[in-house]
């Protein structure tokens, strides 16, 4: 029996006997598995609840196949396969942890340690690491590394493809997540895996005519990265993963209204992330969602009401002196010239809440329909 | 959104975004969607290489989508009756109409098909600029296949003819029978975030929440009675657009403004400015010292969205929630606390504790919203109007089993040129538009570094063979004049914009293109012809 790659296997398999039926049964760990026919070893043990150590695979990408921590073993063939990319076919027999598999994965993860310092206390993502957890659970020390230790390289700084994101080639394990996403989802190929073995880099693409880079400043790669290799220039400094708080809520910028998580340390939003599940953006952001919040701590930020003075100049106020004076002179001016000398204008930016109270004041309260927002602009 | 209105009874996008992947035809017109809507924009790129979709962009501008196009239309500025009109004429010729759909839903046909007759092929290549045989290929695309979903936004309906641009994509959509059915209709992408929310609360001067008219006796007395108020104003107020004249004239002498920047957003904005100096008593509430709070004799800072709870509906009309992740900054409150606040001082009882409890009065008289409870929204993960009750699981799309208002509308519509064309004093045409890193009049966006990185400076998009009999260079500063006001900014060559067009965004205070804009208005739906002004462009 040939078992193909997902990616390899285009066209139905003519020669499967029982090709036309939807779903197919193989065990896994001596567990029976039913799944529907497409399906990787590695969905079929995850419906299950079977875990299956995985490291390059994310669930937003199509596999990729390319750090090989998913092996298992499938009886009849010697050589183990990756679960993330092969087919789960009916009658196959998988196991998923014997002592030969175990030590497959840890040669894995020590050759990635061997690249990448296990300098965490510093990382920002310390506490919240698919490389850090996996170290811990194959029991990696720096040591157990230096057999591998190649000489590391000091990489020079260099522009990635967006002034907005550096990335750290010392942290980069090469899974290829950045790549796949940039090209497969967001469909622009902006970046590439340059170079072969531990040597190989992520590196922009230019646009042949003008020199510019392709990138749109998405920040996907850096969502998927699981290392943190990719990273933020210009947010400030993030908190440690167990004390931030994670909030979902609705996108501010556009109509489409993308569901995200501010992350909150102490009171302040110090970065965005999303769930790959949640709303019709399925973990996806645009520019503005994704790097459009320092705005909320701006300098800039009105934090006291202002009233203008004798002088004609705006100075601040207290809340009681402010809102009298605002009901005093809207009173006055409904009294002298009627409700229809008043209006209001509403805000496209705000809350329906908002939006409905703020009607409901312009007409129960100044009695008035002169009430409108910037919908037609 | 009035043209919409007029013909279906709402004027929300028809359908859902999940389902314009599944279309077998996507046109889209006056939207740079990558840059406005990009994560609508992935989906429609992934629908094109899954090779079931094809793809036609009408614009002006050689934008990101026209690399993934089949067709690619590019008409002149300010001509997209002409061409929807075309599109028509050919599919009724071919007979490719969907006949049973027009007897069952619509009326008004042969009036339609009457108006219709004149724009041939040959008739729109010479209003348009579009080639005949493109206007005839997609007319029999469009015609042919089974489902086709229209998208639109601002580029066209910023036009003194925006109200005719809808009506005439509606007229296409019902003649092909696009209406209704999943993966078609009319799908306008709104650019502000709670644009959809504003409109359905009834933040417009003649309709409540849900639009129901201020002039219906019953939404009158729904309103009174939940509102406990003796009397409610029955009479169609001003819109935005009507207030600046209002206010030079000595009508409004008090204006509330809440988040909003209408010196920069508005056109033809030393107009603005004028009247806003002339107002009595002005009260601006913002998180920023706006170019319009400026102006204002009391200014409240209010909150941003990650100090609040609330709802947004999307432009789907999906309702979903907001969730406080901060306290709010400073002294500031949420915007609700201040307007339950002033409501109170000026002798009304107000009693909210939560925006939960503001919800749930809204549900009380807003029939479209009836259903939708926030325990839903967490559960669902939002709701889209409308959803009468509270097991009604919500309508990804409208008009399943008829318009709201009985049968569709097929208006007749014909050709008029935009308000002003080039001459030779002005002789190129400026449009103007958004760009994906700064948002509306920029206060917030501007504000962080990394977007303002990728965007700091407003540019001109200048054509090639335009900057050479200018004497332009790459990153030159330059002059744009209209008959109304000149701003200064950088230009950048690029093939993105046709001869004889230049275009610009509006994001920027520092070159506020609405100094330059033309505020001739739309006569039905009050949208200022912000698309469309003549300039002349000089080197500095
Ligand atoms: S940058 Fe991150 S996602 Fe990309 S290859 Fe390196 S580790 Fe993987
Ligand atoms: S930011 Fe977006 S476009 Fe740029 S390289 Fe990353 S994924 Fe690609
Ligand atoms: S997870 Fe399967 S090869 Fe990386």
């Amino acid at each position: 029996m040939i078992y193909m790659s997902k990616a390899a296997k285009t066209e139905k398999n003519p020669n499967q006997s029982n090709g036309t039926e939807k779903e197919i049964s193989l065990s896994i760990d001596d567990q029976d598995v039913i799944v529907s026919r497409g399906s990787t070893i590695l969905d079929a043990a995850r419906k299950k609840g079977i875990r299956i150590p995985t490291l390059c695979y994310h669930p937003a990408l199509p596999p990729i196949g390319s750090c090989r921590l998913c092996v298992v073993e499938i009886e009849g063939i010697d050589r183990p396969a990756t679960a993330c990319n092969t087919e789960a076919l009916e009658g196959m027999r998988v196991t998923t942890r014997s002592e030969r598999l175990f030590n497959l994965r840890r040669e894995v993860i020590k050759m990635i340690l061997a690249h990448h310092p296990l300098n965490c206390s510093p990382c920002p993502i310390n506490g919240e690491c698919e490389l850090q957890d996996l170290a811990y659970e194959y029991d990696i020390s720096e040591m157990d590394s230096d057999e591998y230790r190649i000489q590391i390289e000091e990489f020079p700084w260099k522009p990635f493809s967006t002034p907005i994101l550096d990335y750290h080639p010392r942290r980069c394990i090469l899974c290829g997540r950045c790549v796949k996403i940039c090209s497969d989802i967001r469909g622009l190929g902006a970046i590439t895996m340059d170079g072969a073995g531990a040597k190989a880099l992520i590196k922009p693409v230019m646009a042949d005519d003008d020199a510019a880079s392709l990138c749109i400043s998405c920040g996907e790669c850096m969502r998927v990265c699981p290392v943190n290799a990719i990273e933020e220039r210009m947010g400030g400094i993030k908190g440690k993963p167990w004390e931030t708080k994670k909030v979902q809520t609705t996108c501010t910028y556009c109509g489409v209204g993308c569901q995200l998580d501010l992350n909150v340390v102490n009171n302040r939003v110090v970065g965005v992330t999303t769930r790959d599940e949640a709303g019709v953006n399925k973990g996806r952001l645009c520019s503005k969602g994704r790097f459009g919040y320092t705005f909320i701590h701006s300098e800039d930020r009105l934090i006291r009401p202002l009233i203008r003075n004798e002088k004609g100049g705006l100075e601040e106020t207290t809340w009681t002196q402010a809102m009298t004076h605002i009901a005093r002179e809207f009173r006055r001016t409904k009294k002298e010239y009627g409700p229809d000398s008043l209006a209001g204008l509403s805000s496209a930016r705000c809350t329906n809440e908002e939006n409905y109270l703020f009607q409901r004041l312009i007409r129960q309260v100044f009695g008035t329909n002169n009430v409108d927002h910037c919908a037609r602009l | 959104m009035a043209g919409l209105a007029a013909v279906f009874g709402s004027g929300a996008m028809t359908n859902s975004i999940e389902d314009i992947e599944k279309a077998d035809v996507i046109l889209i017109t006056g939207t740079n969607t990558t840059e406005n809507h990009p994560i609508i924009a992935q989906g429609i790129k992934r629908a094109v290489e899954r090779g079931n979709t094809r793809l036609v962009v009408v614009d002006p501008r050689r934008i990101d989508l026209v690399n993934q196009a089949n067709y690619w239309l590019r008409q002149r500025p300010g001509t997209d009756v002409a061409w929807i009109n075309g599109l028509m004429h050919w599919i009724i010729k071919k007979n490719l109409h969907d006949k049973e759909f027009i007897a069952q839903r619509c009326e008004g046909f042969e009036r339609l098909a009457q108006e219709v007759e004149k724009y041939t092929p040959e008739y729109c290549e010479s209003v348009t600029g579009i080639p005949s045989e493109d206007i005839k290929s997609v007319a029999e695309l469009i015609g042919s296949a089974e489902r086709t979903s229209f998208l639109y936004a601002m580029g066209i309906t910023q036009h003194v003819t925006g109200t005719d641009n809808v009506k005439s994509i509606a007229n296409l959509a019902m003649i092909t029978g696009n209406v209704g059915r999943y993966a078609t209709g009319v799908n306008p992408l709104r650019g502000q975030n709670n644009v959809q929310g504003a409109c359905d609360m009834g933040a417009l001067p003649n309709v409540f929440t849900g639009y129901q008219p201020v002039t219906d006796p019953d939404a009158q007395k729904r309103c009174r009675d939940v509102w406990g108020a003796e009397t409610l104003p029955d009479k169609t107020g001003m819109t935005l657009t009507q207030m600046t004249p209002a206010i030079l004239k000595g009508k409004i002498k008090g204006m509330y403004i809440m988040g909003e920047n209408p010196v920069i957003s508005d056109p033809n904005s030393s107009h603005v400015e004028e009247a806003l100096e002339k107002i009595g008593f002005l009260v601006v509430q913002d998180i920023f010292l706006t170019e319009t709070a400026r102006f204002a004799d009391v200014v409240l800072p209010g909150t941003t969205w990650a100090e609040k709870d609330g709802t947004f509906t999307n432009t789907e009309r999906r309702v979903q929630l907001v969730r406080a992740a901060i306290d709010p900054v400073g002294h500031s409150f949420p915007d609700w606390r201040i307007l339950q606040r002033i409501a109170q001082l000026m002798g009304t009882p107000m009693d909210f504790s939560s925006p939960e409890q503001i919800f749930n009065e809204i549900r009380r008289v807003t029939p479209i919203y009836a259903g939708i409870t926030y325990a839903r929204i967490e559960k669902e993960g939002g709701i889209q109007w409308p959803c009468p009750d509270i097991d009604h699981p919500g309508t990804p799309y409208l008009h399943k089993d008829g318009f709201k208002i009985g049968k569709g509308i097929l208006t007749p519509i014909s050709y008029k040129p935009p308000a002003e064309i080039p001459d030779k004093g002005y002789p190129l045409l400026l449009t103007t538009g958004r760009m994906q890193f700064h948002y509306h009049t920029g206060t917030m966006s501007r504000r962080c570094k990394s977007l303002n990185t990728l965007a700091p400076s407003p540019l001109l998009d200048v054509h090639p063979e335009d900057a050479k009999a200018l004497g332009l260079m790459e990153g030159d500063m330059a002059r744009v004049l209209s008959r109304r006001g000149e701003i200064e900014t950088r230009v950048h060559i690029t093939k993105t914009v046709n001869r004889g067009e230049v275009f610009t965004t509006f994001h920027f205070s520092e070159s506020p293109v609405n100094r330059l804009t033309n505020d001739a208005l739309d006569p039905v739906a009050q949208i200022p012809e912000y698309k469309v002004c003549a300039v002349r462009v000089e080197k500095i």
